[in-house]
């Protein structure tokens, strides 16, 4: 027998999230034949890791793996993706799914050369979400280096103003058009893959690890400091004075296990927490890192031996216990982190010049429900009901989960969406 | 095909305002090509232009000075023409400000002394796209006669069930094949199992059941018991599969590599092709040879390892501490689950009733606070269910669970959370030091625990949380008839498992049209094997699909080219087939390759391995590289009082090659002597062309691509690393050259190094400056 190029029953598949768990299954996808399309609501592809230094435990950067995929999806003519988009309704059965799209402005074409002009006399400055607003960026931006469309951005903010004007007149290329209006399109589906990933865990809820103070930064913060073409370039500063922290707290299960907040364990911080104590120590061979913890939860192989190579660096101290308190001394700006070594019972206080807050994952959709039928634990992640087929979370949409986990499952999730499509 | 030339010049994004347009004009001029020259030519106007000329003109091979081929890949992509890339932006003149690197001066224009570096670079390349067009063809894709796209599934656990499911409810014929003498494997020997979906609170009654029902329900599936397989022959699409039965010898039977003493004679020398065939034969006898298809095998398009694990056997004496092989009631988690899936829990020693049973997590005492090996997530959760089981067959059972780590990752927190719900489960981190006996009791001893420091607890058995072995640790399962060998290659540095170095492509192994899943991967709960088994299962599909239409698999996916060999001229030297990584390559008793076009990726190992020169592609070869090196212009004395420095860089396409691109987007400047050369892969690299580099008078080359090492980040797996191993021999061909061995490099770099090019390139070239210009220039 052979599968027919043509998706037999109600046209192709859609891709919510352009993450790695969604480009994982559009191109999986579509490289079996299968039309897809991916639906991403950030300007670029790439999501959460797009905004990573390094993947644990190889250490290698997640471009590497973006660039192949962003390659296999612009030799792809089965895909179709956009960017700035939203999903506003799914409606029908499995097989048949009417959806509606609506796709933000960008106010630049595709004519769009990444030439940078309209950024150098673009006078007003944005907080960079990118960078978790560390710091700034123009308001006609590229969201980042290696991003897939290699498209500039003209913020909302600055259109009807003169700043827009000057973008428009600076461009030589026409590429920017500030007509643009929003727009909406209809799409017929017969499977839909929700990928809609996960987002840091809200740290302002937490009101015992100092997160008002200037040096508590979170885990998602410090890959932006680690990273190349992060805010500082890749130098890990403490925010208040700019300087190489000598000695740097982790705070594990920062909202993660704990009843008023996360209940569940978000499956990455602890290997996250141990990676970051390696790029601290490689910037700063000796600065004193302590990782108070729970549990290390660093299973496998390869986990286990990143952690057990940690564990021997004698400048890296990791207490059993969980932190009661983050307090800040306000001449020094100098940080002092109170937990109970949960063996001894000793009350461990420790004066440190930066704080990581490991924070959790939190389901996109714990916060926003998706405008279709769709079943949610109580935490927010979509269950999967492979009976009923059609619609399917992949990723960290689905659970917590590291990056080589959500590429299994969302690989696994184009088998289910073709599945439904065959049916 | 007849080619027909043109050459389109964009003076967009500062190419214009950087470059004499004119002069770089006159680079295909004088070649006889014609050019055209456009403003914006990724906009509409300009590929309108391109699409008529194509069109009205017969124009079918374009020559793109313009950006990056990483950008507008889709825009000047065209239907039955070859495209070259000139990349005039992002590596001439957005790494080159005017400002660093001036234009002449009226009176400096050729007054033998002053140059335009810039001018300089940017017309090499150009020369560099029109040699590279003149010797590549359209490719044309590798069709297999008969595509079998039946799928074999090796174990008929719940990984292999559940994939075999999956690929046959897409149509897929499938093939299960158990060693056993019944379906089910691990998943039909427990009491209960591991929670599959939320709540993940509490353990249920087994599936596997079900599932094998399931099967039923499919006439696509065929299901062959007390089955292994004695060797998979060919390629995907045209896996030739023999099976056996357990303990039997065949002739089918895979037959394995010599070890490397019995390729050497007595005096260390390595023997002839002739003799090691027939040492090989020896060592094999009653084995047939690889190249020896079956004619009763059967024929398959890929295969899924679902081969699963067994339980850690202890070493002797391994776990003495613990009492385990001296106290009959201290049993391993697998064990306690055999007695537990029989009935209620009863001690070995006297089957009394277990009602106080101790769960040890970690062996190390307090030295190491690492779980059993080959433990994962899954034991902790093991423990937690069979503590359980304790709680439900005794009204006053006590269970104790001592753990460094409670390793319930993710969700299954939740089970965890649920346990602790119970008051008649112990739960504590804490370092068991040592179990022994008092009467018939078991007394347990254990120091920090979360109870107190010291701890001894009178229990009626102790069990021992161990771990999954791979299948894949020391058996092939695969037994694939490739002259690499039957097994996976390399697993030792994954303890074992047939797993891949990739976080993002989890399914790639070295060997093509053969996926993974399940607990040959890592340890695995049921939940998580079944959702590997349907990622490995859309693996297979694809890979069938590929090689249908006659393209790659992953990572270059779509690539029509394949390695086409000159056969006249082989050696039968053996370095391709022993070089490529994905074992592609069979060789035949004289030692000639036998391509397996199926097999192969196309990085291009072999064509870099080939001292004959012989293999290339539609595309890439050693002709379309080595005449881009040759029209390098290099300036001589001749030329200019000081002529500048002309060196060549091979860079890596995946990685190298699109950080030199951000470096340029961030206008971060370096050296304008280097011309870079992208390749598929490090691999790929031929030595002639750093031979032809340096008999033509340029002064130095290096290699930049992928780290290599366990950690390696090639795509190609080995491709940076034989490489590095062939750079190392030039050094010696180098010296006898009288060429100092600095002149050739090689250097790691990562996707993300782009802002740390500049000074490799730069240090490289101030390096060569140092040992001054290369003797055989001008010559």
């Amino acid at each position: 027998m052979t599968v027919s190029k043509n998706n037999p029953a109600g046209g192709g598949i859609l891709v919510v999230g352009g993450g790695i768990s969604g480009l994982t299954t559009a191109i999986e996808a579509a490289e079996a034949g299968y039309d897809v399309y991916l639906v991403e609501k950030n300007p670029y592809l790439g999501g959460r890791v797009a905004q990573l230094n390094q993947y644990f435990p190889k250490l290698c950067p997640p471009t590497c793996g973006l660039e192949i995929n962003f390659r296999r999806i612009k030799d792809n003519p089965r895909i179709q993706y956009f960017t700035m988009a939203e999903v506003e309704s799914v409606e029908g059965a499995p097989g048949s799914y009417d959806v509606n799209i609506k796709i933000h402005p960008r106010y630049v074409n595709e004519n769009c050369t990444c030439c940078g002009e309209c950024e150098k006399v673009c006078q007003r400055e944005i907080i960079n979400d990118f960078n978790f607003g560390i710091d700034r960026t123009k308001a006609a931006y590229l969201p980042h280096q290696m991003a897939l469309p290699a498209r500039y951005v003209l913020s909302p903010m600055i259109i009807g103003t003169e700043d827009a004007e000057r973008c428009k007149e600076a461009c030589v290329y026409d590429a920017i058009d500030l007509d643009m209006k929003e727009k909406t399109m209809s799409l017929k589906v017969g499977s839909v893959v929700w990928a809609t990933g996960w987002k840091p865990y809200d740290v302002n809820k937490i009101d015992n690890l100092g997160v008002n103070c200037e040096n508590v930064i979170t885990n998602m913060m410090l890959e932006r400091y680690a990273a190349p073409n992060g805010p500082t370039k890749g130098k890990i500063i403490r925010p208040s004075d700019k300087k190489g922290p000598e000695s740097v707290a982790f705070v594990q299960c920062a909202g993660s296990r704990d009843e008023n907040h996360l209940p569940y364990c978000s499956y990455i911080c602890c290997m996250a927490s141990l990676k970051h104590a390696k790029y601290i120590r490689e910037q700063y061979p000796d600065a004193e890192i302590y990782i108070f913890y729970i549990d290390v939860r660093a299973p496998g192989r390869r986990y286990e031996q990143f952690y057990k190579d940690i564990k021997a660096d004698e400048k890296v101290h990791l207490i059993k216990g969980k932190v009661a308190e983050v307090s800040e001394d306000m001449e020094t700006n100098n940080l002092t982190v109170v937990a109970e070594n949960a063996v001894t019972g000793e009350k461990v206080s420790q004066s440190v010049e930066l704080v990581v807050l490991a924070t959790g994952m939190q389901p996109t959709t714990a916060t926003a429900k998706l405008p279709a039928d769709l079943k949610y634990t109580a935490d927010g992640f979509i269950v999967n009901d492979y009976e009923a087929g059609g619609m399917f979370a992949a990723g960290c949409a689905n659970k917590p989960a590291d990056v080589v986990t959500s590429n299994q499952n969302a690989t696994g999730m184009a088998l289910k969406a073709i599945q439904t499509l065959r049916r | 095909m007849d080619k027909k030339y043109r050459t389109y010049i964009c003076t967009g994004c500062g190419i214009g305002d950087a470059l004499d347009v004119k002069n770089l004009c006159a680079v295909p001029e004088e070649d006889g090509v014609s050019v055209k020259t456009h403003p914006f030519l990724c906009g509409k106007e300009g590929v309108d232009m391109l699409n008529a000329d194509i069109k009205d003109e017969g124009i079918n091979t374009l020559i793109i000075a313009a950006c990056s081929r990483r950008v507008n890949y889709d825009v000047f992509k065209f239907d039955g023409c070859i495209v070259d890339r000139v990349n005039l932006r992002e590596q001439v003149v957005w790494s080159h400000p005017r400002s660093e690197f001036p234009a002449l001066a009226e009176d400096q224009i050729d007054d033998g002394v002053h140059f335009d570096r810039l001018e300089m670079l940017a017309q090499d390349y150009m020369r560099m796209g029109l040699a590279r067009v003149k010797k590549v063809k359209l490719p044309e894709p590798y069709l297999l006669e008969n595509v079998s796209r039946r799928i074999l599934v090796i174990g008929g656990g719940i990984t292999g069930i559940s994939a075999a499911i999956d690929a046959a409810e897409l149509g897929y014929e499938v093939t299960i094949v158990e060693k056993e003498a019944a379906l089910g494997g691990y998943a039909a020997k427990v009491r209960r199992q591991l929670p599959l979906a939320d709540p993940y609170e509490s353990a249920i009654s087994p599936i596997i059941q079900s599932r094998i029902d399931k099967l039923k329900n499919y006439s696509n599936i065929t299901v062959k018991t007390e089955t292994l397989v004695a060797r998979i022959a060919g390629q995907p699409g045209e896996f030739t599969v023999t099976f056996k039965k357990p303990g039997e010898r065949i002739e089918f039977d895979v037959p394995y590599p010599l070890p490397p003493e019995m390729k050497v004679d007595e005096n260390g020398k390595e023997l002839d092709n002739e003799k090691l065939a027939e040492v090989f034969a020896e060592y094999n006898e009653g084995r047939k040879d690889i190249l020896t298809l079956d004619p009763s095998g059967e024929l398959y398009g890929a295969v899924i390892v679902a081969a699963g694990w067994r339980p850690y056997q202890s070493k002797n004496g391994e776990f003495a501490h613990l009492g385990f092989g001296d106290i009959p009631d201290v049993v391993t988690n697998v064990q306690f689950e055999e007695i537990a899936a029989k009935g209620k829990i009863v001690r070995p020693s006297d089957g009394k009733d277990a009602r106080t049973v101790v769960f040890v997590q970690s062996p190390g005492k307090g030295d190491d606070d690492a779980d059993f090996d080959y433990c994962g997530s899954v034991t902790s959760l093991v423990s937690l269910k069979q503590a359980g089981y304790v709680r439900e067959d005794y009204s006053d059972g006590k269970a104790y669970l001592f753990y460094q780590h409670m390793r319930t990752p993710g969700l299954t927190e939740n089970y965890y959370k649920a346990a602790q719900q119970d008051s008649g489960i112990f739960l504590t981190k804490g370092s068991v030091m040592g179990v022994s006996k008092s009467g018939s009791d078991l007394v347990v001893d254990a120091d920090n625990t979360l109870l107190g420091e010291q701890i001894r607890i009178k229990a009626d058995m102790v069990v021992l949380a161990t771990g999954m072995v791979p299948e894949t640790l020391d058996d092939p399962v695969v037994n694939l008839a490739y002259r690499q060998g039957p097994a996976f290659r390399d697993i030792g540095i994954f303890g074992g498992y047939a797993d891949s170095n990739f976080i993002c492509f989890p399914y790639e192994t070295q060997r093509t049209g053969v996926y993974s899943a399940g607990a040959v991967r890592r340890s695995m709960t049921m939940e998580e094997c079944i959702e590997d088994a349907s990622g490995a299962a859309m693996k297979a599909i694809q890979c069938l699909d590929a090689v249908n239409r006659g393209v790659a698999v992953h990572p270059r996916y779509g690539d029509m080219t394949f390695p086409e060999f000159f056969f006249q001229r082989c050696t039968q030297c053996k370095r391709c087939t022993e070089e490529c990584p994905f074992g592609a390559l069979d060789d035949d008793a004289k030692g000639t390759p036998k391509p397996n076009e199926t097999r192969c990726r196309r990085c291009g190992t072999c064509m870099g391995a080939c001292p004959e020169r012989i293999i290339g592609f539609a595309d890439y070869n050693i002709d379309s590289i080595g005449s881009m090196v040759k029209s390098i212009q290099v300036p001589s004395e001749d030329d200019y009082e000081e002529p500048p420095l002309r060196i060549l860089g091979l860079i890596c396409e995946n990685d190298a090659y699109p950080a030199l691109d951000i470096t340029g987007l961030n206008r971060l400047s370096y050296n304008a002597e280097v011309r870079f050369i992208p390749v598929r892969c490090l691999g790929s690299v031929n030595v002639i062309w750093i031979k032809d580099a340096l008999s033509q008078g340029m002064d130095g080359v290096f290699l930049m691509g992928c780290k290599h090492g366990d950690d390696y980040q090639c795509h190609f797996v080995k491709g940076s690393e034989l490489a590095d191993i062939r750079m190392k021999k030039i050094g010696d061909a180098l010296s006898s050259l009288a060429l100092e061995e600095e002149r050739v490099a090689q250097f790691e770099v990562a996707i993300d190094d782009y802002d740390k090019l500049p000074k490799i390139i730069n240090d490289f070239v101030e390096m060569v400056e140092g040992l001054g210009p290369n003797p055989f220039k001008g010559f």
